[in-house]
């Protein structure tokens, strides 16, 4: 088991001009470890945040598109799977955070702890599909990870528990951040 | 109905091409969908041999509209094409999503039952009835599309909702011949 917030540390020092798209927990995680111009965030309707990537991978197949997922909101989504592993974009690379709950609501369990999510994604379609549990494995590969054609599916096993237990969402859903992001992305 | 009007209405016509026409016109580029009998052979067979328009058929009516979302920031617009239950299935993201973020999100939808001489407030669906209330409550203009003389309303529907950042839900009154 992992915990998320080295996980995302990890992953914030492999970033250059990447579209990244945290949803919910891993959202105010991942605003502490890598506040950037060039994140994306959208909150009120969850399980979408797949879509809103796989739409952002479409709009700017020029950028890689990176969301940081929940096993509870991917299980409100899980057709995404299947429309993503059809249109197959290249840039789309998916990391899910799988802690077994719905930890922005209150911690309680997902219907069925034992899914294997990356067997789902592999297949709807997508390229490449692997687990990580060890920190030193999610390192060593994240390099190639985020090099190769996707769309890649990753599932992260972490240990519960946010940075930030406190969840803030007015500032996240603050307009200016849409704002910056869009001039960050014409910029 | 006296039968005057009631010949009028069966003379009525919506041309599908005439619709895919103002859709491209509109700068649309990507077309997001889920099967509507409605609209399945006028428009949703069409466009997927149409080379200028990319189809992205998708497994749930909402995914369209995070889809579209993120689309608008590559300025990339889009139409979403669904049938009024899918809409009804979709609320809590178009009220997010559209709504709530202020986001162009540009909805075809099916009337599926509806009577086509009739407005859809009349219609003897409920479904179908309660589309345009809703709408009105969550501020979405809406235009019913019932005769090739409503395809006119498309381009600056779709113009409008991508000027402003705003939704729009354009209603399919009769089958696209």
């Amino acid at each position: 088991m992992m915990k998320r917030d080295e996980c995302f540390r990890a992953l914030a020092r492999q970033l250059r001009a990447e579209i990244v798209l945290p949803v919910y927990s891993s959202a105010f995680d991942w605003l502490e470890i890598a506040p950037r111009a060039l994140n994306y965030f959208a909150f009120g309707a969850m399980g979408l945040g797949s879509s809103h990537a796989l739409g952002l991978a479409l709009g700017r197949p020029d950028r890689r598109v990176i969301v940081l997922d929940g096993d509870g909101s991917l299980l409100m989504n899980l057709g995404s799977l299947v429309t993503i592993g059809a249109v197959a974009p290249k840039n789309f690379v998916h990391f899910l955070c799988r802690n077994g709950s719905y930890e922005a609501n209150g911690g309680h369990p997902i219907p069925r702890k034992e899914v294997d999510f990356s067997g789902l994604a592999q297949a709807a379609g997508y390229a490449h599909c692997v687990d990580f549990d060890t920190l030193a494995k999610f390192e060593s590969a994240l390099p190639q990870l985020l090099k190769q054609d996707g769309p890649i599916f990753a599932t992260l096993h972490i240990e519960k528990g946010a940075l930030s237990p406190e969840f803030n969402y007015r500032s996240l859903e603050d307009p200016k951040r849409r704002q910056d992001f869009r001039a960050a992305l014409r910029g | 109905m006296d039968a005057a009007i009631a010949t009028k209405a069966d003379a009525a016509v919506l041309t599908g091409a005439k619709i895919i026409a103002a859709i491209k016109q509109s700068g649309v580029k990507f077309v997001l969908a889920v099967p509507d009998i409605v609209t399945s052979k006028g428009l949703l067979f069409p466009i997927a041999d149409d080379k200028e328009l990319k189809l992205v058929r998708v497994c749930k009516e909402d995914e369209c509209v995070g889809i579209a979302a993120g689309l608008s920031y590559g300025d990339k617009r889009a139409l979403i094409l669904i049938q009024y239950t899918g809409f009804l299935d979709s609320l809590n993201a178009i009220r997010a999503v559209a709504v709530e973020y202020k986001q162009p999100i540009v909805m075809m939808v099916g009337l599926l039952g509806h009577e086509p001489e009739r407005q859809p407030a009349e219609s003897g669906r409920y479904g179908v009835r309660i589309i345009e209330p809703i709408c009105d409550a969550m501020g979405i203009p809406h235009h019913f599309l019932s005769q090739d003389a409503d395809i006119a309303k498309i381009k600056p529907a779709i113009d409008k909702a991508y000027s402003e950042s705003s939704p729009v839900a354009m209603l399919i009154g009769r089958r696209p011949s």
